[in-house]
């Protein structure tokens, strides 16, 4: 693997960087977050106009092939400006799951558009007593006729409200908590028997349970092979959790930024407070441990397009473990180095502890994923 | 490692138990317990139970209508309050001015202000903080201008909690610019409803108000609503600062959220198990819940050192410290507990107490993120962490 950035690579940090930082800055996200559906349509069609809806994707389907690195280049840059669109949804995590597993008619059918940023996904692998365990799925789906009915509750899916097409795992087979028996389907979520109850999330993005009562879908919506889900569910979350690791970085980066700033600026006993070696020295434990996840996490995203199975895994935990970790620290640091501006709502640097927190609880925090570090050896 | 307690102090526990079972009305049981947010009229409902009983100032002494109880009876009263969920005291009124009042105001504001913090006649608010001056308190610029028998107060104090609510405000203010600047500050109650006094909410991350800015115009303040001295502000500050650090320990709160978190890890599920049964949660429960029993032996050592005549010294600040590190894990080990049920923000569900949906997600999960956030305040506030570290460096150390 590489430990330096491509060309391209550093043209699209840079166009990303310029771009967000003209229309995407800490009022502009607010006033987004203000709006109707909680993100903007407008913004929405600025990226497929930038190609970053395409990035990812298969060349054969409108995409541009990026690798995962290219991807976490880009997710850096939204975790610096708290973008609020569902990229991770659609993209990362929906988009990600049909060009691995679709068929040839699912992916005809569903990239191109995704890449044009005229359908957006949500992908729903999450159930209320699971905690963190993606196999716990008690959802089931139920061969009917030539189809499938299913039932169930997916909790906590990321901008179900904005997807055009669900993306949900159900058991087909076996109990509870097997590996095997899981199955991948794609659910409109306007057909019968499907409920959503949407809400804002504590870090302003959106989400929603979604509940399944008796929802008939074909035997075309079934994305990969019928009892065959879990591993394509495990591919597409270790690579969406560097991804979501390389957005906490960027949080990081620009938490650490305010923090240093706000103590150049904040003068208390005749002096700046930055001019406190105690205080220096916080803000160097928190630069550092933003310097070492950021090392780490590029590392992990080469990872995600060279390696399969166990070590694939033993990335993502790794990478998402230590995110978790230097997220809390650098955010609980940062507001306490703010004092009480730091608990205002009008400061961004509590948006981004927020974010940062929630970051650690998608798809496992960071106990969870240092224990699976550990034992997937 | 349960408090062996003397025979007389466990009839006290029993009586308090008793008193509890009777008089805490349900609906304000546990309501803060569960993160539902108390009102104003929550808090002075409680507040005149417990003064209809005679146990509203377990701080004071009995002249002035305190409780006269030994150390380890407040404690007990304390703890026992807290489990079962009372709503806590709002400390500015009957914690904090009423010992400053007792101590350097003289007999006409004694007889006016302390019988109507007894009964919570008046809600009170602490106005130290401006916006140019936090852990650098004595910076502050608030100016009170003296015109015949007033003083004229023109400047802006910051995180006043629950201001929105408040009668009076005790305030430093400045009264002059000469010579040190902690010489120059004095101590003046404010009536809240005086002309010029603006309350204007602060929201803070987790999307509550209860701190505020509080902007005074030309406000009005009678002479004889100054606290002794003009010029000795500070010191009458310093001596409130003291009692504020050995309250805000809250082992007992403390105590009764370790008790909710154990509930909460009890019931979530991991790996198929209960959560309780994971080694690495039930280790860090552990060690939270030693932090807290040495926290409470310290709290115990101080209570009895002041009983011996001794005030509230440097180690109070040790208190503060490890008091609001204990509140803080609290919060985070319960937001931790529910995984991805943390992210959904529906303040609604826990604010709003004629709210009847079902949150998504388990009941108790709603706020625990929103507490978590909140939290955050705790070693900031009441004097930050960092300055009660100074303190200890200064006072215990001698460096």
């Amino acid at each position: 693997m590489s430990f330096a950035f491509t060309e391209d690579q550093q043209l699209l940090a840079e166009s990303a960087d310029r771009f967000l930082a003209d229309k995407y800055d800490f009022d502009a996200r607010k006033a987004i977050r203000r709006g109707e559906d909680g993100w903007s349509r407008e913004m929405w069609a600025a990226f497929a106009e930038l190609g970053w809806l395409a990035l990812p994707l298969p060349e054969e389907h409108g995409g541009l092939g990026g690798s995962t690195v290219d991807l976490a280049v880009l997710m850096e840059r939204f975790g610096r400006h708290l973008v609020v669109e569902p990229f991770l949804a659609t993209v990362v995590l929906g988009a990600e799951a049909i060009a691995r597993a679709g068929s040839d008619e699912q992916k005809a059918a569903i990239l191109p558009a995704v890449a044009e940023g005229g359908v957006r996904l949500a992908f729903g692998v999450n159930e209320p007593r699971a905690r963190f365990d993606l196999h716990r799925v008690a959802t089931t789906a139920a061969r009917e006729g030539g189809g499938w009915t299913l039932s169930g509750h997916k909790a906590v899916v990321l901008h179900a409200d904005a997807a055009d097409r669900l993306i949900l795992a159900a058991r087909t087979a076996g109990a509870e908590d097997d590996r095997d028996g899981i199955t991948l389907f794609l659910v409109d979520p306007q057909a019968d028997g499907v409920t959503l109850r949407p809400y804002p999330t504590v870090d302003g993005l959106r989400g929603a349970e979604v509940l399944l009562d008796g929802v008939s879908v074909s035997e075309a919506d079934v994305v990969g092979g019928v009892g065959a889900g879990l591993p394509v569910i495990e591919a597409v979350v270790d690579r969406a959790m560097v991804l979501l690791s390389a957005e906490s970085v960027g949080a990081m980066a620009e938490t650490v930024r305010l923090t240093t700033e706000y103590l150049k600026t904040r003068v208390q006993f005749g002096q700046p407070l930055s001019s406190f070696q105690v205080l220096q020295h916080r803000l160097v434990e928190m630069l550092q441990a933003k310097e070492f996840a950021h090392a780490l996490c590029y590392r992990a995203a080469g990872a995600m397009d060279t390696t399969e199975g166990v070590e694939r895994a033993r990335a993502a935990a790794g990478i998402k473990a230590e995110t978790g970790r230097a997220g809390k620290m650098i955010g609980q640091e940062s507001i306490q180095l703010h004092g009480g501006m730091g608990m205002t709502d009008e400061m961004a640097v509590g948006h981004y502890f927020k974010r940062m927190t929630m970051i650690d609880t998608q798809f496992g925090n960071a106990a969870h994923h240092l224990r699976r570090f550990a034992t997937l050896a | 490692m349960e408090l062996v307690l003397s025979p007389e102090d466990e009839a006290f526990r029993q009586e308090v138990r008793a008193f509890l079972k009777e008089k805490l009305p349900p609906d304000l049981a546990n309501q803060s317990a569960t993160g539902l947010r108390l009102g104003k009229d929550d808090h002075v409902r409680w507040q005149k139970i417990l003064y209809e009983k005679g146990w509203v100032a377990a701080n004071w002494p009995v002249e002035h209508g305190g409780t006269g109880w030994t150390a380890m009876q407040k404690h007990i009263f304390e703890d026992e309050c807290a489990a079962a969920g009372a709503p806590p005291l709002i400390p500015f009124g009957l914690l904090m001015v009423a010992p400053v009042i007792m101590a350097f105001g003289n007999q006409a504001q004694k007889d006016r202000y302390l019988p109507r913090i007894l009964r919570s006649d008046d809600w009170w608010c602490q106005g130290y903080s401006e916006p140019g001056s936090g852990s650098d308190l004595a910076s502050l610029r608030t100016k009170a201008v003296r015109d015949g028998d007033h003083y004229v107060v023109n400047g802006q104090k910051t995180w006043t909690t629950l201001a929105q609510h408040a009668d009076m405000m005790f305030t430093l203010v400045r009264t002059s610019d000469t010579g040190k600047r902690q010489e120059g500050i004095s101590f003046l109650l404010i009536d809240m409803r005086s002309p010029g006094v603006t309350v204007q909410p602060i929201t803070t991350m987790d999307g509550s108000q209860e701190i505020n800015s509080v902007f005074l115009d030309d406000v009005r303040v009678p002479v004889e609503n100054r606290i002794g001295e003009e010029g000795k502000g500070w010191t009458y500050a310093k001596y409130l600062l003291g009692h504020e650090r050995t309250g805000i320990a809250g082992t007992g709160r403390s105590k009764a959220q370790l008790k909710r978190l154990k509930e909460i890890a009890r019931t979530e599920m991991s790996g198929g198990q209960p959560l309780i049964e994971d080694p690495d949660f039930a280790q860090r429960i552990a060690q939270l819940e030693l932090d807290l029993l040495s926290l409470e032996s310290l709290v115990l050592r101080v209570l009895y050192a002041e009983k011996a005549g001794k005030g509230p010294g440097p180690e109070a600040s040790f208190l503060k410290i490890k008091g609001t590190e204990v509140q803080q894990m609290l919060t985070e080990l319960m937001m931790e507990a529910v995984g991805p049920y943390a992210m959904p923000f529906q303040p609604e569900t826990f604010r709003d107490p004629q709210w009847n949906e079902e949150p998504a997600g388990p009941d108790y999960a709603a706020p625990l993120a929103s507490v978590y956030f909140n939290w955050r305040k705790a070693s900031i506030y009441g004097g930050s962490n960092e300055i009660q570290r100074n303190i200890i460096a200064k006072a215990v150390l001698g460096l």
